[in-house]
């Protein structure tokens, strides 16, 4: 280029850059501008220095303050345990039932729930507590080990027929496969069917109602009322844990399915449990 | 390089050549604005009092909402997400007057440039208020613009130094008063000045000052007109809004030319010569050390002030004061034409005036009616019908809400005796300062029933609830119906609140759903 170029407009050196005839005017910037420009080139690099940034073989630099957003989340968890104690010491001198009579501390105690809840139960009953077949849904009013909160404490403390906690709720219904014949297992299916309102065959519901009394009402009571001392299920509602079709009643009193549930009182400690109770309770079906 | 043979200095060097070549990266020109009074300036005064007057005092004033609210005329307060101007209250969910407001000031600028100029940059803006603020101090101590140059100029004295010292001290304090004001919007202020001094405030309330205190004291003590011609975004879109109808502060060369420092002899030698006496007053007083006589600039905020000035030359040689004054383009590009013979000749004042004196009839000059053009309508009606529906929707709006979540998770359960119960988070918004207590009633449905926990219903299908004032109640409410009841997998029914005693009431139509075969 031979010499620099001046526009003859504005009187202003031109870069030299031409476009379809258009120069670059080279306007000089203010100089703070530029100033400002380097300020934030050593900030950039007093920043990589100050904090982790420069990747290294198998980590990366430190950064001389030794930040971590590790350290920062423990913390916050830390400051956040704090935070709680006061709730969490109510929550432990007090039963599940003055908890929920509390508003406070039900507030506190269904939030906290529904976190642990998230966690650690709905692999099984489902994230809205709905539940599945075989698996419990907490949110009715039908309850096989009571519905209180502190019956709901105790199950959830020491699980169902988990077989490592000596105070586990256990109930174990016979197969009756073993017991009675065929056709008094389709005559008694028969008969519990038609007690939640299915029309039924009435050649096989009348027998039924005889086998019923000899054999299932020592535990699911005279009327099949269930009992939740026992665990037994009320017979004549209309939630049914493994199917309510005549067939899979007769499946069950053939060869009974038997959930189990971890007791959970070791795992999560007292307090957590607690919480676990009122939220469940909360649900919409707790007595 | 220099031909060594040449005998005489060269009087004339090339362009691009080391001496004159502009560095590629300029210092800033200082400013030393003189100082003026003259009818703009006073208007000016008369700005900065009541804007600044605006600015500090406003947090100070009070205003009765009752016991429940606080009794600050407006307050932002951040906490409880509620903001508070006099009788106005607003939740963050109606934040949309914020927008609207924010809106009209949008058109606003644009209607008030379309027809004044800058006006905003040139009287309003808290830049240049702040400038004007910070210039008082720098006149105050260092003196006017001659003095003050020579004392830049000069070296550094114990004198430059104290003055100099006690101007930046100065202004650091206003900028701490200007910081310090802001926080004041946020928390009630007689309370938070007393935590201020005890420095008892919140962290964020130091920083916030401190922030403040910085970009007052570096945007208006420091980079002062930078601010307009660097970093500010209204100019470029301001220029956009300007059109040969707009008023702007203009330099009438078809009067000031041609400018003669010695006007008696260039007449005596038979020449034309303009108003313009080359003075440079309008130069001397400019905020933004431009020149008006170059023509309309970006950097022009249009403040006036070189009226003012030229003005008072004008007075006292007793010419018609006027040439710099506030003028369309088109009245200017006529005038001009008239002057110059319609582009024919240099500027001629004589083709302007009648005799020696009083100026041609011809001559175009500012008329209100041209305010009134399509343009400034369509900006007037689009402020005023978003300033209409803002007034409207604020004096017809809800003060009791009531909002619903249908509970998805699961949407319905079966209960032991076939009836199927859906969960609704129903909140109950209060928005007055006031307790209440409010009434929820089911409408539809067939033999439905409400329950809610923790609270024991005396009724199946409607409870009262207490609601603190200004505040939101969350309930759960659970709705049972009947197996026989049920005639679809979704039904509708509503929720009604009522405020028994003011009547006020709210309704929100929710869905119940049900299992797609019920026994
Ligand atoms: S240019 Fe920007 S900062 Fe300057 S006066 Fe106008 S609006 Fe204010
Ligand atoms: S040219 Fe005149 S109106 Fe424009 S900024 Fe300067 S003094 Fe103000």
């Amino acid at each position: 280029m031979s010499g620099e170029h001046i526009d003859e407009v504005s009187d202003v050196s031109t870069t030299g850059h031409e476009w379809d005839g258009i120069k670059e005017l080279n306007n000089p910037l203010p100089r703070w501008w530029v100033i400002t420009f380097y300020v934030t080139i050593v900030w950039a690099i007093g920043y990589t220095i100050a904090y982790p940034a420069w990747p290294m073989l198998s980590s990366a630099t430190r950064g001389v303050l030794v930040y971590s957003s590790r350290h920062d989340v423990k913390n916050e968890l830390e400051a956040a345990e704090v935070a709680k104690g006061k709730y969490v010491a109510a929550l432990q001198a007090k039963t599940v039932f003055e908890i929920a009579a509390d508003d406070v501390l039900r507030g506190f105690a269904i939030a906290a729930g529904g976190a642990a809840f998230k966690v650690n139960c709905v692999q099984c009953h489902g994230s809205g507590a709905q539940g599945s077949k075989g698996f419990p849904n907490l949110n009715d009013d039908d309850w096989l080990w009571g519905g209180k909160a502190e019956q709901i404490q105790q199950t959830i403390t020491h699980g169902i027929r988990f077989a490592s906690d000596s105070d586990t709720r256990l109930s174990e219904m016979p197969a009756f496969g073993d017991i009675i014949t065929p056709e008094q297992i389709r005559q008694v299916s028969a008969y519990v069917s038609s007690l939640s309102g299915a029309v039924g065959d009435q050649a096989l519901v009348i027998p039924g109602a005889n086998v019923f009394a000899e054999n299932c009402a020592a535990c699911h009571g005279d009327k099949a009322k269930g009992n939740t001392e026992l665990g037994a299920p009320d017979l004549t509602d209309a939630i049914w844990l493994y199917g309510a079709r005549e067939t899979a009643i007769a499946a069950q009193v053939r060869a009974p399915k038997q959930g189990v549930m971890p007791a959970w009182g070791g795992r999560l400690g007292e307090v957590t449990v607690k919480e676990l109770a009122v939220y469940v309770h909360s649900l919409g079906g707790g007595e | 390089m220099r031909d060594k043979t040449q005998t005489e200095p060269p009087e004339a060097e090339a362009i691009d050549s080391p001496n004159t070549r502009e560095p590629l990266y300029a210092p800033r020109k200082k400013v030393f604005p003189k100082r003026i009074s003259g009818n703009f300036r006073r208007f000016k005064w008369l700005v900065m009092a009541i804007t600044l007057a605006i600015y500090y005092l406003t947090p100070w004033l009070r205003w009765d909402r009752g016991p429940f609210a606080p009794d600050q005329a407006v307050l932002i307060d951040l906490a409880n997400r509620r903001f508070y101007f006099f009788f106005i209250e607003i939740w963050p969910q109606e934040f949309y007057y914020v927008a609207g407001l924010l809106v009209m000031a949008g058109i606003g600028l644009f209607l008030i440039t379309s027809t004044v100029g800058r006006a905003w940059c040139g009287y309003t803006c808290p830049q240049t208020v702040w400038v004007d603020l910070f210039l008082v101090v720098e006149r105050a101590i260092e003196g006017d613009r001659n003095a003050r140059i020579k004392l830049d100029a000069g070296s550094w004295t114990a004198r430059k130094l104290v003055l100099r010292v006690s101007r930046h001290a100065i202004w650091l304090a206003i900028a701490a008063a200007t910081g310090g004001a802001w926080i004041f919007y946020f928390a009630d202020a007689p309370s938070l000045i007393d935590e201020l001094f005890a420095g008892t405030a919140a962290p964020v309330a130091y920083i916030t000052i401190g922030v403040l205190t910085a970009t007052t004291y570096t945007f208006g003590g420091l980079m002062r007109e930078q601010v307009c011609t660097y970093m500010c975004p209204w100019p470029r879109i301001q220029a956009a809004t300007l059109d040969e109808n707009s008023l702007t502060v203009t330099y009438n060369d078809w009067r000031g030319e041609p400018r003669s420092r010695h006007a008696k002899k260039a007449l005596a030698a038979g020449q034309p010569v303009g108003d313009c006496v080359d003075c440079n007053a309008c130069v001397a007083v400019c905020p933004m050390g431009i020149d008006i006589r170059d023509g309309q600039q970006l950097e022009c905020i249009t403040c006036a002030l070189c009226i003012d000035a030229c003005d008072g030359v004008m007075n006292k040689l007793g010419k018609d004061r006027g040439l710099i004054s506030y003028a369309t383009l088109s009245d200017y590009n006529a005038n001009m034409a008239a002057a110059t013979a319609g582009g024919a000749c240099s500027v001629n004042p004589s083709l302007v005036r009648t005799d020696g004196s009083a100026f041609s009839n011809r001559l175009a000059h500012f008329h209100v009616r041209k305010i009134f053009r399509p343009r400034t309508f369509v900006y007037m009606s689009a402020w005023s019908a978003v300033g209409l529906a803002l007034l409207y929707s604020l004096l017809t709006r809800d003060r009791l809400e009531v909002n619903v979540l249908h509970d998805r998770n699961p949407q319905f359960v079966t209960l032991s005796d076939g009836s199927i119960r859906n969960g609704y988070t129903v909140k109950l918004l209060n928005m007055i300062p006031e307790p209440r207590t409010i009434v929820v009633t089911m409408q539809g449905l067939a033999d439905a029933e409400m329950s809610v926990v923790g609270i024991d219903m005396p009724a199946d299908r409607s409870l009262s609830v207490p609601v603190e004032p200004d505040r939101l109640k969350m309930l759960k409410i659970f709705v049972r119906q009947p197996a026989e009841q049920i005639n679809a997998q979704a039904q509708t029914f509503k929720f009604r609140v009522e405020d028994k005693a003011s009547l006020e009431s709210d309704e929100y139509t929710a869905t119940f759903n049900a299992p797609e075969i019920v026994r």
